[in-house]
């Protein structure tokens, strides 16, 4: 058997929800003189469970209960769940920035994470002494720096500007310094985040590369936490998932995945009007996502490649004020596994929507289905054109089954046996 | 569970000790603390005209503002010390504790992006300002220095420092520990209540005319002495003027070892209340920020 070189023990934080004021004076008060006469904490007892749908009832809340697992020297654990079960807590409560309400977390190494990139970059600072400054930030020495600083440099692809001062970088040359430094930490735990997509795309994939070998090679210890089934299927050898606010599956990555996987296909089962795990002001709230075959513009549960498709957006308008704004719907298209297909959204096609009628629905039309087979699963985004915020958005609001067929109409079976899109293509005999 | 046996690097939990100060961490952060004091004084003046030259100017016209009103207009005597050297050495002792004071005291505001991301001892952050204002001060006092030549030299003043020199050393620590007491108090407080920050900016102007730094100890008992508790109970009034006393050793200016005893372990003791504050406010504040 292993060694544990990180154990979980019994970990729950608590925050409180709204503004900091005058009741949070009293509160405070009120604690220190309940501690003072030796009595438990009133405000310990209270708390809802992390979960953002329901209405908040409580002035505290629970981002973590009750936290309990164990991490094996070399192991590369996935932490996964949807956005809000947690996942971002545990990190910070991992990387020592804030303490848990209740709990130990024992460590046998030193802690350090890729998701604090650029922290503590001074503008003043030319790009080489920001590498020092921030290296030191994240727990290397001087020395250690001193070592790895060509290799750094190599890496950003800042070699021309790295004695100029970094307020005179781009955007994107700031995030790539910073994820060189990042990237060159040694810690015996390595927590990555993977949602911080940073950069140009080429360096992008540069850095998830990185990612990957750290992972992947050496034998390090490694928390990671993605959105990716795909990369956490790869990359790990165990997984655990949170959901509001607890562990709620902990064991081989493939078993853990499906779990995840199903789990959510389910809630795209529930009615839409349902359900609560959604972000936004609700004023607009979507009611149900169809698809519909153009042929005969009935419901289709299930569809072929290349046949005419209709996705069906029906919506409500919960703030009569609103009746008649312009609106932008949005569908993200993710494959099984979490992978980004593709997008449909009126603005890109430069149409505009306005929203007349207290009940309305929209609809997108495909001519020609390009998904290729398998499960896939549509995030919902309902945006106010005037003030760019949300009204609504639903993860897995949709989930459609897609049968090969013959998208070219070659008469041959195209399959090739991934999920994907297929794209118009002409190929040309040069002769 | 046969966790006893196991020794583990940290642990991370909700209880903490009252008072604790990892030297041993700190160590290991040394690099840093280094770093962040090259940070605060190569990026303060750069791209200014004047630079490093700004460290002189401002106590200098200071020093000429105070001799034209307090000792020109107001008449208030400095003894055997010529007034100007008098205003500049308060002065710059002044600073010093007042930097330290607002250095730290906005340590957890001003770090909050850093602290919410990466963890390090954050006693380093205080630490460095403390250290990287020492630095300044230094700097400062060599045109303390030179104008104290100027004066016994060319000028023709008497004055002759004698072995309370040696306490000068001394005199700085406790500025900087009382600095970093009451900063390392604030900054607790206002990750809560901003309130204080606004408070600090004209309370520190103020407590300076209550400090004895623009007149003698002896002046306001002489002409005011139904306020002289003002000074008696004040430490920092103690600190600029033992300050004052270990450079010009006058009888004009008062110092005893047990007012010198008293307020160094006021200032312990003020210290240690701010970095239980401290200890408690560095693990969750983030949450409050």
């Amino acid at each position: 058997m292993s060694k544990a070189i990180l154990k979980v023990e019994g970990i729950s934080k608590q925050y409180r929800l709204g503004l900091v004021g005058t009741g949070s004076l009293v509160h405070d008060l009120n604690r220190f003189w309940h501690r003072i006469r030796g009595k438990e904490d009133p405000y310990l007892k209270l708390g809802a469970i992390n979960d953002r749908s329901a209405k908040a009832t409580e002035d505290y809340v629970w981002a973590l209960q009750d936290i309990n697992f164990d991490v094996q020297e070399g192991e590369v654990l996935g932490i996964i769940g949807k956005n809000g079960a947690g996942k971002s807590t545990l990190l910070k409560l991992l990387s020592r920035v804030t303490s848990p309400t209740t709990g130990v977390i024992k460590s046998k190494g030193r802690i350090a994470s890729l998701l604090e990139v650029g922290t503590g970059f001074h503008p003043e600072l030319t790009g080489r002494e920001n590498i020092y400054l921030n290296g030191a930030i994240l727990g290397m020495t001087k020395a250690e720096i001193t070592d790895k600083i060509d290799e750094i440099i190599e890496f950003s692809g800042c070699e021309m500007y790295i004695d100029t001062p970094t307020k005179r970088y781009s955007s994107g040359m700031t995030v790539r310094l910073a994820f060189a430094v990042a990237a060159h930490l040694e810690p015996d735990i390595l927590v990555i985040d993977e949602v911080l997509a940073v950069g140009d795309a080429e360096f992008q994939k540069k850095a998830i590369g990185k990612m990957q070998d750290i992972s992947k090679g050496e034998g390090r210890t490694v928390l990671f936490v993605s959105h990716n089934m795909d990369s956490v299927l790869t990359l790990c050898t165990r997984a655990i998932l949170l959901e509001h606010g607890s562990l709620s599956l902990e064991g081989a990555t493939d078993v853990v995945v499906e779990e995840y996987l199903s789990r959510s296909s389910e809630k795209s089962q529930e009615d839409l009007t349902k359900r609560t795990d959604r972000i936004g002001t609700a004023a607009i709230k979507c009611t149900k996502i169809e698809m519909l075959s153009t042929a005969t513009d009935r419901v289709i549960p299930e569809i072929v490649s290349g046949m005419g498709v209709v996705f069906r957006i029906s919506l409500e308008v919960f703030d009569k004020t609103l009746i008649g704004e312009e609106i932008n719907i949005g569908l993200t298209i993710r494959n099984r596994n979490g992978t980004f297909v593709t997008v449909l959204n009126n603005k890109m096609t430069n149409v505009k929507l306005y929203i007349n009628e207290e009940k309305a629905y929209f609809d997108c039309r495909l001519d020609k289905a390009p998904f290729t087979l398998g499960e896939f699963r549509v995030d919902f985004n309902l945006q106010r054109v005037k003030t760019k915020e949300f009204f609504d958005r639903v993860e897995t609001a949709f989930v459609f089954t897609v049968h090969d067929g013959d998208f070219y109409q070659s008469g041959t079976k195209n399959a090739f046996g991934r999920q994907g899109l297929y794209i118009d293509q002409n190929w040309i005999l040069n002769e | 569970m046969s966790t006893k046996n196991d020794n583990w690097l940290f642990e991370i939990s909700a209880k903490r000790k009252l008072i604790e100060l990892n030297f041993g961490e700190i160590w290991r952060y040394r690099d840093l603390l280094f770093l962040f004091v090259k940070r605060d004084i190569v990026t303060v003046y750069k791209q200014t005209v004047l630079g490093p030259l700004w460290f002189f100017i401002q106590p200098l016209f200071t020093s000429v503002i105070f001799t034209l009103i307090f000792n020109n207009i107001a008449a208030i005597s400095t003894g055997i010390i010529p007034a100007f050297l008098f205003n500049l050495s308060g002065i710059t002792a002044w600073n010093y504790f007042k930097v330290c004071l607002t250095g730290t005291s906005s340590t957890f505001k001003s770090n909050a992006g850093i602290f919410g991301k990466v963890y390090f001892p954050r006693f380093i952050v205080p630490l460095s300002k403390v250290i990287s204002n020492l630095i300044k001060f230094g700097i400062q006092m060599l045109i303390l220095i030179g104008f104290y030549c100027y004066y016994v030299f060319w000028g023709g003043y008497e004055l002759s420092p004698d072995w309370h020199l040696l306490l000068l050393p001394l005199f700085v620590l406790l500025m900087a520990i009382y600095g970093l007491a009451i900063g390392m108090i604030i900054s607790t407080l206002t990750t809560k209540y901003r309130d204080l920050s606004i408070l600090l900016t004209f309370a520190i102007q103020l407590l300076m005319y209550l400090s004895a730094v623009p007149y003698p100890i002896s002046q306001l008992k002489e002409k005011a002495p139904e306020y002289s508790w003002v000074v008696d109970y004040n430490p920092l009034a103690q600190l600029i003027e033992g300050f004052r006393y270990s450079l010009f050793a006058t009888d004009n200016l008062y110092f005893n070892w047990s007012s010198l005893a008293v307020t160094s372990v006021a200032g312990i003791v003020l210290f240690l209340i701010g970095l239980a504050l401290f200890n408690r406010t560095e693990k969750t504040f983030i949450d409050t920020v």
